[in-house]
């Protein structure tokens, strides 16, 4: 079983590469039984989409 | 330059125009931390804008098509410097920055119970806020240096890890370690800065 921490990097590297079979298993089976590891993943998926936000200069909607 | 012969009809002189030119200022200054280099990078990619303003399709996206002029001028100026970058030095300074976010967990590797990552309240809403992101910048800012470089290739230029590992000379676990603090102190800053009051998981 994997441990929390074991987790968020794998959050943090399912942003970055295709998950293996046995990672996505796992990692499914943590996020099952834990809110704070579920929460984690959120809210790297909140940043990624902030940071597009961002990149593309639509910080605020409507601002032109 | 003259704009008068392309008939998109960009205003060029608007005012709204140079509100695009200081947040891309910004947004170079973040990418680059070099405050001469970003303000050449922003008049080289108006230039291209000027040049190819007809191949803007569509006024309401003005800004994301400068914006990724900008993004793409950015990254090729990466492309021919970034060996001028250090590789050893990132790998010594992520190392430095020690494992910060260890302290989160105990020794079994499970969350201290009052580090656990709450609920965030309405994070979608946030982003409608400018508040939100001047939060966001300050905490960009607090990242160190090189974490921050490694972090904004990956997120705001959107190079693949290959790629950054190739341009920085460090291996891909290194790449993802930096990435996994990038993210982790973002995070954690968001979290106690701006969505203060979401409810503790249990």
């Amino acid at each position: 079983m994997l441990s929390c921490k074991d987790v968020t990097r794998l959050c943090s590297q399912e942003q970055d590469r295709p998950l293996s079979l046995t990672e996505r298993l796992n990692l499914r089976m943590h996020l099952a039984i834990c809110k704070a590891c579920t929460n984690f993943r959120q809210q790297l998926f909140f940043l990624r989409a902030a940071t597009q936000r961002y990149r593309e200069g639509r910080k605020t909607p409507d601002e032109d | 330059m003259s704009t008068a012969d392309v008939g998109t009809g960009i205003d060029w002189n608007d005012p709204s125009i140079e509100k695009i030119r200081r947040d891309m200022v910004r947004f170079a200054q973040l990418q680059l931390r070099d405050a001469g280099a970003a303000e050449d990078m922003v008049q080289e990619a108006l230039f291209s804008a000027m040049k190819y303003e007809s191949s803007f399709a569509g006024r309401s996206a003005l800004k994301t098509w400068m914006f990724s002029i900008l993004r793409n001028k950015i990254v090729d100026h990466i492309r021919k410097s970034s060996r001028e970058i250090a590789g050893a030095d990132l790998v010594s300074g992520s190392a430095e920055d020690g494992d910060d976010f260890d302290a989160l967990f105990n020794e079994r590797g499970h969350w201290n119970p009052e580090d656990k990552p709450p609920t965030w309240a309405d994070p979608e809403a946030s982003m409608s806020q400018q508040q939100f992101w001047d939060v966001f910048d300050a905490c960009l800012e607090k990242l160190p240096p090189k974490t921050s470089r490694v972090f904004m290739m990956r997120e705001f230029l959107d190079l693949d890890t290959d790629e950054i590992c190739s341009e920085l000379g460090i291996s891909t676990s290194n790449c993802w370690v930096i990435l996994h603090r990038a993210r982790s102190g973002l995070r954690l800053c968001l979290d106690s800065n701006w969505f203060d009051n979401g409810e503790a998981a249990c």
